[in-house]
């Protein structure tokens, strides 16, 4: 039984690595899109950022060298990514539901990185782990733990909640939407119980984890605790197969679409790209487009659909 | 007919529309405008368009689709869509989009965050059509189910949807019901843009099935493509008009004006919306009296579509934006100019500086620049002599979505309105928040069937309300008042707009360009510049 948790649990990591990684290639690889920013975008200089003004604020901008303040692009991500800060601005009754359930996830996370420390440290250096440093990575992942679990699933009973009962959101919502909720509330609920109630002394995350990178299967996980580990583990697989796996998309709507406002001028990385996608050969069937498969996106730009007319 | 409509009734047969508004559903409005009762009632379509036409979505009819004559040509034109559905997805058709147009269809959490950011679900009293996600979401589920070919987990886990004629003909409608401003974008958390689907959608229709609104298409793209102007001006006629118009300009500033034309190696090429020649000649007029008294090396084109910056297939359709784009580049080229400037046109704004760049490969992506920083430089660089005491009234600024959310030019405006209108207030929220003025994405210029009752009771409605209350202490109309847009189209809707609820009478409020307010203020022309009259 435990050798199916941990393989499953492999497995787990492995579906959410690779699907991960096939998705954000999948973005990735996608051509470089016409500019289709949106104001304001942080790397801007402070004195433009402060009212959402970009480089055309200044005349013959194209003379002027491009310095993108990182360290504010920077602080606008942190922002973003750690403490929701669009939502805050722009939908407060979400946000104190969507923030504790991402923040969670994101302590479960570091609860995840501290135990594998912990593992590799009881495994290759127990006397190092036996003293303070030990003590105080227990005690850290103990509270990122704890954290994690009860913002979490404080977080999605929320979201739930706001779902099953908010009119507007009936419309728009798919059985779909309820069941990766529920999923949540489950699997992160059954391992919070199987910790909770465990007898003293019966493996606990450490030694899962222990067991895990060792593959001991001696460890006899009480049935609870396995129960939720394995829907975990299902349900790190299933995230990036939905729109759950926003936090790759994100990236790429930020970074690649809304804050790219990178010009073509003396980029010859670009221009490159842009020569191969003016070769692609497109299809549309109405007649204006002159598009018949055999021109290039090139030829059909260059092509006047009222020529006939002029003369 | 549904209190909330669902999606799935985007494929409900029959010929009732799904939706309808009354004046008490919509959002108030503030003083003097605050009465439901006395707003004036939406022209109803007549029964002989309803008959004709494919228009039951909701009141109103923008695209005027033919009503299909047989259950076969219906089969055909759902087929068309089909295909058109499969090729925006597809590298080849649809390079231009593509990535951003899947991170919307992927990842939308369904949250509604930017249902609040949208002016036109608000002003419609919060009507779950013109929801920003509505729209949206027919398409993924269509996404999901035709492109992604999904099956049962699919719909379970998306939601389904019954592609048939009466969902494709409301959804040709519905594409018209987005100004593209992407307010709700900027909102989104996770970076979805609504917008963006209603400008796909339009071009799927656009470019496989050959349905687009005619004033964007006909008499919009193909018109200019063909003339040189949406206008139906050719070179000659738009010359014999400028003569004119500097003509009248010299006459009324009392400095001679006069317009140059096609000077090769000119520093500034000017590219005005030739609506303006037309519409409001003493835009481009201002524009020749302020460049010629700076001391600016200028010039105008007379080539194909060199003299009307506008380009409509920025809203709807990839290959006319293009096209568009390079005459524009390529009649730069030929006088080997040194920049482009774009007179006060958002859209022009945006299509040329922006979105085009990535289409003038080579020698053929020219410097491009705005015309309000070309402004700024020669207000505060003080190359003008300028008494801002001419200028003594109530003065507003509206920010054209393109320019201000979708470009970044935020200050400039601003740097001139502060130096030369001592009563300058701000509209709120402004800048990279503002609200468009409801004739975005085409609107302004669109004006089949009841569509104009529309445009102004729920599409300009939000910033109708946010003129009013910029003007609130000063209603009376014994005060003349100002509402600064330095956009063609912008400047189209206000016309539409203001005169609709009768504000000039009730209220005095003028609405006109920047340069206007920027030649009223010098002390070298005449006073009066801007007269008071309403046109």
């Amino acid at each position: 039984m435990t050798a199916v948790l941990y393989a499953v649990i492999y497995a787990a990591l492995l579906v959410f690595g690779v699907s991960t990684v096939v998705r954000a290639v999948g973005y990735a690889r996608a051509p470089v899109h016409l500019r289709w920013e949106l104001y304001p975008v942080p790397h801007e200089p402070s004195e433009r950022l402060k009212h959402g003004g970009s480089y055309f604020e200044i005349s013959e901008w194209w003379t002027e060298p491009r310095r993108p303040n990182l360290a504010a692009e920077v602080g606008w991500m942190a922002r973003e990514i750690l403490f929701l800060k669009g939502l805050w601005d722009a939908n407060r009754p979400l946000w104190f539901r969507s923030f504790p359930f991402h923040f969670g996830l994101y302590l479960l996370a570091g609860t995840g990185g501290l135990l594998v420390v912990a593992a590799v440290g009881s495994l290759a250096a127990p006397a190092a782990l036996a003293g303070t440093a030990g003590l105080v990575l227990r005690g850290l992942y103990r509270v990122t733990a704890v954290g994690g679990f009860a913002l979490v699933l404080v977080g999605s009973a929320g979201l739930l909640h706001r779902r099953l009962t908010d009119p507007t959101l009936r419309t728009y919502t798919t059985p779909g939407d309820i069941f990766n909720l529920l999923f949540f509330l489950a699997a992160l609920g059954l391992v919070a119980l199987g910790l909770v109630a465990r007898p003293v002394g019966s493996p606990g995350l450490l030694t899962v984890t222990i067991g895990l990178l060792t593959f001991d299967t001696g460890v006899r996980v009480e049935p609870v605790l396995a129960a939720g580990l394995f829907a975990s583990a299902l349900l790190v697989a299933y995230i990036p197969l939905t729109h759950m796996s926003h936090f790759v998309a994100k990236y790429f709507t930020y970074h690649a679409v809304r804050w790219d406002d990178a010009p073509l001028r003396d980029n010859g990385k670009l221009a490159a790209k842009l020569a191969e996608y003016l070769t692609y050969r497109p299809t549309w069937s109405a007649a204006h487009m002159k598009a018949d498969g055999v021109k290039t996106w090139a030829e059909v730009a260059a092509a006047n659909p009222a020529e006939g007319a002029r003369k | 007919m549904r209190e909330r409509p669902r999606l799935s009734d985007m494929s409900q047969r029959g010929r009732e529309p799904l939706i309808h508004l009354e004046n008490k559903d919509l959002m108030p409005l503030p003083a003097s405008l605050d009465d439901p009762s006395k707003e004036r009632e939406s022209a109803p379509l007549s029964a002989q368009t309803r008959e004709r036409y494919e228009c039951f979505l909701d009141d109103t009819c923008a695209v005027s689709v033919p009503r299909p004559a047989t259950k076969e040509e219906e089969d055909r034109l759902v087929a068309a869509f089909l295909a058109g559905l499969e090729k925006l997805f597809t590298k080849e058709n649809n390079w231009t989009f593509l990535q951003p147009l899947l991170l919307t269809m992927e990842h939308c959490a369904k949250c509604q965050t930017c249902s609040d950011a949208c002016h036109i679900f608000e002003a419609s009293g919060r009507n779950e059509v013109y929801r920003p996600t509505f729209r949206s979401e027919v398409l993924r589920r269509l996404y999901f189910k035709h492109v992604r070919h999904g099956g049962l987990v699919s719909a379970w886990q998306h939601g389904d949807i019954e592609l048939n004629w009466p969902l494709v003909a409301r959804l040709i409608e519905l594409a018209y019901r987005c100004n593209i401003c992407r307010r709700c974008a900027q909102t989104c958390p996770i970076g979805a843009d609504n917008g963006l689907v209603a400008h796909e959608l339009r071009k799927l229709f656009s470019q496989e099935m050959g349905i687009a609104a005619k004033e964007l298409h006909e008499t919009g793209s193909m018109l200019q493509l063909k003339a040189g102007s949406s206008t139906g001006m050719s070179s000659l006629v738009v010359k014999d008009n400028v003569e004119f118009i500097d003509e009248e300009m010299t006459e009324k500033t009392g400095i001679k004006v006069e317009t140059p034309w096609d000077v090769e190696g000119a520093d500034v090429l000017l590219i005005h919306n030739a609506g303006e020649i037309l519409a409001w000649p003493e835009n481009p007029g201002a524009f020749a009296v302020i460049l010629n008294a700076a001391g600016v090396s200028w010039t105008m084109s007379s080539e194909l579509a060199a003299y009307d910056s506008i380009n409509y297939g920025v809203w709807y359709d990839d290959a006319q934006f293009a096209r568009v784009a390079l005459a524009h580049a390529r009649a730069a080229k030929k006088l080997k100019v040194k920049k482009i400037v774009l007179g006060e046109c958002g859209h022009a704004h945006k299509a040329l500086m922006v979105v085009a760049d990535r289409l003038l490969t080579g020698d053929l992506n020219v410097a491009r620049e705005s015309s309000l920083t070309l402004l700024r430089d020669i207000v505060v660089g003080g190359r003008l002599k300028l008494d801002p005491s001419r200028n003594d009234f109530p003065v507003t600024l509206h920010d054209p979505c393109n320019m201000v959310r979708l470009m970044g030019i935020v200050e400039p405006q601003r740097e001139i309105l502060r130096r030369i209108c001592p009563e300058f207030r701000e509209m709120e929220p402004h800048g990279v928040d503002n609200y468009c003025c409801g004739g975005g994405s085409g609107f302004a210029i669109m004006g089949g069937h009841n569509f104009p009752d529309w445009r102004f009771q729920v599409a300009g409605r939000k910033k109708l309300q946010q003129v009013l209350t910029a003007f609130a202490d000063c209603l009376e109309a014994t005060v003349p008042k100002y509402l600064c847009a330095p956009c063609s189209n912008c400047k189209g809707q206000f016309r539409d707009l203001l005169a609709y609820y009768d504000l000039w009478e009730r209220h005095r409020i003028l609405y006109g360009g920047l340069v206007e307010l920027i030649v009223n203020a010098m002390t070298d022309v005449k006073p009066g510049f801007i007269e008071w009259e309403w046109r």
